[in-house]
């Protein structure tokens, strides 16, 4: 149990001031405009590479799998309808069945 | 306070909280698997409130790993925060100790979403986001940790695949021009390539430099 809330502390104290930093130490200048439209692209960036650690990855080897085709399936039905629920049930339903073949 | 804003928010991530929910519902489960109690299961979700870290911190434990090594890819996972808050800072009011507060807000979703597409951030609409999101994420951990015995092993329902799912939604929207799609598609690339020879966490890190290159070449 101690281990667990060592555990729990230590990543809650990461996380917070990871997400504080930038706001804290920047205070609220106003960024130069070269810099504020680098920063509009680095949400496409980060987001297409988590996609791709969480679904073509495991720890730090490749892995393609059931689940690389779930959100394959994801990807395809959240362009076509816009769903994030039907995206994410999407995901797991062809994962499972094809884990079940 | 702008409440328009923040029920705007609010409404327009409820797709993305019942998402959440099922996604934190299957952290219930792997954390119980990975012997956290299911106490200590839901104080985790409810004061860390970051999904790819608390899977990553307990798949360590799980694994058998040191503390530090699991706090320490807690922090890795979270380096992503780091490009977000210094995007966010300008929108954000207040001396140092608020500022820090409204950045301790943010998940990857609202973030996303209360961009304004010019570099500012409608703070308000994200805090909603952030808010039903948050409730979502507590208690779909309840949920796992009290209801996952009943599904037996979380894979055989393809649960793993939901996270990513969730971010494939939050890419597709982000998505909207020719110059989005190759930094995106040059992301993907860098942290593909990193897999193999860098820690969890630094491979999206390091992506986030795709988005010098797509300022460059326009």
């Amino acid at each position: 149990m101690s281990t667990a809330v060592v555990v729990i502390a230590g990543c809650a104290i990461v996380t917070v001031a990871i997400k504080a930093a930038g706001p804290v130490a920047l205070g609220g200048r106003e960024l130069p405009d070269s810099v504020q439209r680098i920063l509009a692209l680095v949400a496409p960036a980060l987001l297409a590479a988590l996609v791709v650690v969480s679904a073509l990855a495991d720890e730090d080897e490749w892995a393609i799998g059931a689940d690389t085709a779930g959100v394959a399936a994801a990807a395809v039905l959240f362009w076509r309808t816009g769903s994030v629920v039907g995206c994410v049930v999407i995901a797991a339903v062809v994962t499972a069945l094809l884990r079940a073949m | 306070m702008d409440k328009p804003a923040f029920r705007a928010g609010f409404r327009a991530a409820v797709p993305y909280a019942i998402a959440g929910f099922l996604v934190s519902a299957s952290f219930g489960v792997v954390a119980l698997d990975a012997g956290l109690s299911p106490l200590a299961a839901i104080l985790m979700s409810a004061i860390v409130f970051a999904g790819s870290a608390q899977f990553a911190a307990v798949s360590i434990l799980a694994a058998g790993g040191a503390v530090s090594a699991a706090i320490t890819a807690a922090a890795l996972m979270n380096a992503r925060f780091l490009p977000m808050g210094i995007a966010l800072a300008p929108s954000l009011p207040g001396g140092p100790i608020r500022r820090a507060l409204q950045g301790a807000t943010v998940v990857d979703s609202s973030w996303a979403m209360s961009s304004r597409g010019d570099g500012t951030f409608d703070r308000w609409y994200l805090f909603g986001a952030s808010a039903v999101q948050y409730l979502t994420w507590v208690t779909g951990t309840v949920a796992g940790v009290f209801g996952g015995d009943l599904l037996g092993d979380p894979k055989d329902f393809g649960v793993d695949a939901m996270f990513p799912a969730f971010f494939v939604a939050l890419l597709v929207s982000e998505i909207k021009d020719g110059r989005t799609f190759g930094v995106a598609a040059l992301g993907a690339a860098i942290a593909f390539a990193l897999v193999p020879f860098a820690p969890a966490g630094v491979p999206v890190l390091v992506a986030s430099l795709a988005a010098f290159v797509g300022l460059a070449r326009r």
